[in-house]
This record gives C-alpha cells, sequence and structure tokens, in this order.
C-alpha cells in the first residue's frame, strides 16, 4: 500500500496539496481506509474511493485553514463516494454473502439473567458528561478499539447505519439480509458498543 | 417485559416507530429501572458518537 497517493502529484493539485501538512494527510488518509474498507470489504474499491475523495477535496484545499474543516469535508466526500458504491451494488444485486450465524450471541447472553434482567456487573451506570469525553484525543481511541472489537458483521451494519446513516432498508438490499436480521445486529452492536465504551471509558457510576 | 425486550425495543426505536403498546410497555419499564434507563439515553447519546466521529469530532484543534 502507497502512502502516497499518485494522482495528487498532477499538476492541478500540487499547490492544493501543498498547502496540507503531509503528515495529517497520511493520518487522515490511513484513517478513511480503514472506514472504507470496513464498508466496502474490498482494498482496491476502498482505497480508488479514498483516493477520489482525497483529490476532490484538495482542489478546495486553500479555503480549509482548519484541520477539522478538511477532515469534515473529505469524509463528508468519502462518504458519498461509498453510498454510490453500494447503491450500486444494490443494482447489481450482488451478494456480499455473509451471514448473521453465531456472531456475538455469547457476549450477550452474559450480559443478562436466564429471566433476562441485567445481571448485576453489567447493569448500565449513568455515564457523566459524554459530550465532554468527545473532546478527548483519548476518548476516540478507546471508541476506535472497541469498534475494532465488534464481530465484523456488527460493526460494518453499525458503521453504515451510524456513520454513513443509510437507512434499514438500504441496508438490507446491499447486504441481502431480513430487516430483522439487521436489526439483531444492530442491536447486538449497540449492547456491546455502550458496553465496551463504559469499562473503558466512563467511570462505572451508581448502579443501585 | 425484561430488561432484555427492553433494551432491544429501545435500540429497535433507532430503526422503527414503535407501536403504541411497545412505547406504553417500555416506559412503565424504564421507570422502574435504571439500567434501561442509562440504557435508553445511551443509545442516543451513541448515535451523537457516531456522527462526530465522522465530522471531526476527533480533531484535538476542538476547542
Amino acid at each position: 500500500m502507497n502512502a502516497t497517493p499518485t494522482t495528487l502529484d498532477r499538476e492541478e493539485n500540487v499547490e492544493a496539496f501543498n498547502l496540507v501538512d503531509p503528515v495529517l494527510l497520511k493520518e487522515l488518509r490511513v484513517q478513511m481506509l480503514k472506514f472504507a474498507v470496513l464498508q466496502l470489504s474490498d482494498q482496491q474499491l476502498a482505497e480508488d474511493a479514498v483516493q477520489d475523495a482525497l483529490v476532490g477535496a484538495l482542489k478546495n484545499a486553500a479555503s480549509f485553514n482548519r484541520k477539522a474543516a478538511l477532515k469534515t469535508w473529505v469524509f463528508a466526500i468519502l462518504k458519498n463516494k461509498i453510498v454510490d458504491i453500494l447503491r450500486k451494488r444494490i443494482r447489481l444485486k450482488e451478494t456480499t454473502g455473509f451471514s448473521t450465524d453465531g456472531e456475538g450471541e455469547e457476549g450477550q447472553n452474559s450480559l443478562f439473567d436466564k429471566k433476562g434482567f441485567w445481571q448485576k456487573e453489567e447493569r448500565p451506570g449513568a455515564w457523566a458528561q459524554p459530550m465532554e469525553a468527545v473532546k478527548k484525543d483519548h476518548f476516540w481511541l478507546v471508541f476506535d478499539t472497541c469498534l475494532n472489537e465488534l464481530p465484523a458483521s456488527q460493526a460494518r451494519v453499525f458503521m453504515m447505519r451510524e456513520f454513513i446513516e443509510l437507512d434499514s432498508t438500504e441496508i438490507c438490499e446491499s447486504l441481502d439480509m431480513t430487516t430483522s436480521n439487521l436489526h439483531v445486529l444492530l442491536y447486538r452492536s449497540r449492547l456491546r458498543l455502550r458496553d465496551c465504551l463504559e469499562k473503558h471509558w466512563f467511570i462505572k457510576g451508581d448502579r443501585s | 417485559m425484561n430488561c432484555e425486550q427492553a433494551t432491544r425495543l429501545l435500540s429497535d426505536g433507532q430503526e422503527r416507530e414503535l407501536s403504541f403498546k411497545e412505547k406504553a410497555a417500555l416506559k412503565i419499564h424504564v421507570l422502574m429501572c435504571s439500567g434501561c434507563s442509562n440504557f435508553a439515553q445511551q443509545m442516543h447519546v451513541l448515535r451523537d458518537f457516531a456522527q462526530l466521529y465522522t465530522q471531526g469530532g476527533r480533531d484535538d484543534d476542538k476547542k
């Protein structure tokens, strides 16, 4: 995998390219690629989508003097590209052939007792100031780690639903799964993700 | 309704409009159960986190 996109060296992009810190660009590209690979399950398609998004964004790089603005912009473009690719797949009725069987059942069962009530240790606590957490870099490291710990099928639907903001119908068609399967996967992903965030970030609050 | 059913409905509520019956049963459960009440709030927080994730919320130059 080449960290320096060759297309960026084309003349029309050189000027814009120089305006962006190369270290930042490299980091951004890694994050984007990870995101795209998970969504598309195809390294080459993902690299192309990231490449296009970066080139598109950098054409207007002069107007981005804030890092956050550039990042918001490239991710917005990337999301659109991924949605386009996924919609094309829906039209082609291409199935990605991944199943929901057996993933994550064990983790879920241990959260509840036999009657379906929270195990004492697992009962969700109150999260103190979640909107303060998002200002901290370390929080996002924890968030990434928790996402990575989800089974791939759960992480994928969670990201399609919450990051790309596709609706249930679009995800079901794209992955050729039933609505009830999707809802189970989303449910499991949310159970796990919140559990992981609570255990690794939020100080366990009052469980009484 | 137990906690497993309640949390499932709280997650489904992010995907579809719950029926009146579902909403009513859920409301009663959540009123009595602090764990599920926290879970309910966290469903919204998770959605906010996800939006910030792709909207530059992870940037260190954010004040």
